[in-house]
């Protein structure tokens, strides 16, 4: 089938000063799961002027239709999840101290001595740890588990904070060169992609863009989108931890790191399989043949574990063909993550050039 | 029907690479069938009848995927990682071989670890594949195999690495083949990736949109040495469900398989399985809840290259469903 797509004239949208400016408004909105009403707020900002119609589902996800024109349209649906994984207070013990539960998948062996910021107010507190000048040796030996740890907003702001109140990683975005760091690169890659794809879509599909609310607790959000818009196939944009660190094993076969999932600036990771989706071989194949074809950088994600929206996308109604592309980042669901804005930009590349050598013959 | 299965076991098609398998079945049921269409997942349904005011729409589905194992890293010197597709296990894994869908062969070995009398865990392992380079290597990372096993056929005995559950797309071709006229609007759905997690059939039920739902797949038994204990046995009959880890077969469809079994003086046998799951579960939890049972074909050392059946089991498997279809359904 890829043999009968003849490659269309467009031009890839520009990721310049002013998008990276948006990506940063992004990721220091604060937006942990079931509470996105801060990135939700500039994704409509930024979407309204270029949409045939807009609406915030009852979940809260933000489900954009942009139109193309011409005959034998796609109905392509893009998906991108706004919320960031973080804290949740559950006890308040006074004095300014919280009890606190994880919203979405958090090693809390990497918690202690963090700082947060807590509700809509971004009261900061940071989840205190016991200085070196006390802790015993065999305390060094042992993880601390989560019912010990506490957030500790100073008594002061004891009032302020309340249970129920989410709390975010208070890490702002910072430019390192050709990297980026910031506590949400996953997803707000996924959502300034799909921002950019909005404003810039290629007219030869109905672009149905869904910016989607509870991944991180169970790919909640898109199950409803994806029934909502039915669409022809689907495409979902996220981030994807790169565990390519140099290795510091013994010579021979050990040097190799087998388990780096993706690696930095080696581009845009297209997925084969992971735990929730096996992707639709012909995306797969139209993802690598349009990478190929238009020479951009790009590399196949180690098939394996993890799961995004795709997984609850595809098995809805009578089956949606999906596939996912995701920008590789390192450290991910901690408080800072870096990632390469070449890859973003391959990626934003890659999709919106997929996007336009896309027709019906796909399916066939 | 030994010619049948042959030709189902040894195709390669695992979960989400079913189009070898399908295109083998398209050929086997053409003519049979009233229509046919490919769904956006794979799924290949096919309708026989037209339906009458006394008769239900039913779904039949027995799942054409199979486990198989998916390349993650192909190393210097050419050996390959890989991921499993779908529950394999290492312990099965060493010395076997597998072939991948672009033709490639290769056999699967393990590091050495110290206690040879543990099991590897599936890092440990990789395929050699006769390359000395990743230049050379025929695969790559995302490529597709499944396990190569030639069928076996001892008789009464049977034996595939794919079992699970061409022996249930072989029930219903057969069956196909057997059931004349029908009151019903019979749905015959090869479903696809079963293996990974009931994907295809959970779609398949919402385009069909079934009043009753019916899996056929294979499960385990409790008839080997220090083995399992089950109490289901091959050569028994095939055997009806009435639970399993993800369902609660609906009493109404036991009772339907159970007495059209008896009235057709069929044996068959009855099966709580405490693991596990069937495409009957998709279809049960599917739109506005479906009633859903399954007709298992007993099956000994599923998910190794070595399944297998009693050929007997399997011809009575047909021999009961024709009994259920060609008739009107009374759930009580």
């Amino acid at each position: 089938m890829e043999s009968k797509l003849k490659d269309t004239k467009y031009s890839s949208p520009r990721l310049g000063a002013a998008q990276i400016r948006l990506l940063e408004r992004l990721c220091n909105a604060c937006a942990v799961s079931g509470d996105e009403g801060e990135v939700r707020a500039i994704v409509l900002e930024q979407i309204k002027p270029h949409a045939s119609q807009v609406k915030v589902d009852a979940l809260g996800n933000v489900l954009v239709t942009r139109l193309g024109q011409g005959e034998r349209r796609l109905r392509v649906m893009l998906a991108a999840h706004m919320d960031e994984v973080g804290l949740m207070l559950t006890n308040d013990e006074e004095d300014g101290f919280f009890r606190f539960e994880t919203v979405g998948g958090i090693d809390v062996r990497q918690l202690a001595g963090k700082p947060v910021w807590i509700g809509k107010e971004r009261i900061p507190g940071v989840i205190g740890a016991k200085p070196i000048h006390l802790t015993e040796d065999d305390e060094l030996e042992h993880k601390i588990p989560l019912e010990s740890l506490r957030i500790d907003v100073g008594s002061a702001n004891q009032g302020k904070a309340k249970i129920g109140d989410r709390a975010a990683f208070a890490t702002s975005f910072t430019r390192l060169g050709p990297s980026l760091r910031s506590k949400a690169l996953d997803d707000r890659f996924g959502v300034a992609t799909l921002i950019e794809l909005v404003k810039h879509a290629p007219e030869n599909v109905d672009l149905l863009a869904a910016f989607t609310v509870q991944e991180e607790v169970g790919l909640r959000g898109a199950r409803v989108a994806a029934y909502a818009f039915d669409p022809q196939l689907a495409i979902v944009l996220d981030c994807t931890p790169a565990n390519d660190m140099p290795s510091y094993q013994a010579e021979g076969w050990d040097e190799q790191n087998m388990l780096y999932n993706t690696r930095l600036g080696a581009g845009p990771a297209i997925y084969v399989a992971d735990r929730g989706t096996l992707s639709d071989p012909r995306l797969v194949r139209h993802f690598v043949g349009t990478a190929e074809a238009l020479g951009i950088p790009h590399q196949i994600r180690q098939p394996g574990g993890g799961a995004t929206d795709a997984a609850a996308i595809h098995k809805q109604r009578a089956g949606i063909p999906s596939i996912s592309i995701s920008v590789p980042g390192r450290y991910l669901h901690t408080a800072a993550s870096i990632a390469r804005l070449e890859d973003w930009k391959n990626t934003l590349a890659l999709v919106h050039a997929a996007l336009a050598r896309l027709t019906p013959d796909i399916l066939l | 029907m030994k010619e049948l299965i042959k030709t189902l076991v040894e195709t390669i098609s695992p979960s989400g690479y079913e189009n070898p398998i399908r295109q083998v079945i398209q050929g086997e049921v053409e003519g049979l069938v009233d229509e046919m269409r490919v769904d956006n997942l794979g799924n290949l349904i096919c309708r026989k009848g037209q339906g009458t005011p006394q008769g239900s729409k039913i779904m039949l589905a027995a799942h054409m995927d199979e486990i198989g194992i998916m390349a993650t890293h192909v190393d210097d010197k050419g050996f390959v990682r890989f991921t499993s597709i779908g529950g394999v296990w290492p312990q099965t894994c060493i010395g076997g071989r597998v072939r991948f869908l672009n033709g490639a062969s290769g056999v699967i070995y393990g590091e050495r670890i110290d206690d040879r009398y543990r099991a590897p865990t599936l890092e440990q392992l990789y395929i050699d594949l006769g390359a000395s380079s990743r230049a050379d290597c025929p695969v790559r990372v995302g490529d597709v195999a499944a396990f190569e096993r030639p069928f076996l056929d001892l008789g009464k005995r049977l034996i595939s690495k794919a079992m699970d559950d061409r022996i249930g797309t072989a029930v219903l071709i057969e069956t196909l083949r057997q059931l004349g006229d029908t009151p019903n609007e019979v749905y015959f759905v090869f479903s696809v990736q079963e293996e990974v997690g009931l994907r295809g059939a959970t779609t398949a039920a919402f385009g069909v949109a079934p009043d009753l739902g019916l899996a056929v797949d294979v499960t385990g038994s409790g008839d080997t040495p220090k083995g399992y204990k089950m109490e289901v046995s091959l050569g028994k009959g095939p055997a009806i469900k009435v639970r399993d880890s993800y369902i609660l077969s609906d009493p109404r469809v036991v009772q339907w398989m159970v007495s059209t079994a008896e009235t057709a003086s069929l044996p068959y046998q009855l099966e709580v399985l405490e693991f596990g799951g069937t495409d009957a579960s998709a279809i049960q939890l599917s739109r506005a809840g479906v009633p859903a049972g399954c007709l298992s074909i007993p099956c000994r050392y599923i998910h190794s290259p070595s399944e297998m059946v009693d050929y007997d089991d399997v011809q009575n498997a047909v021999r009961l469903l024709v009994e259920l279809l060609r008739q009107p359904v009374q759930l009580g």
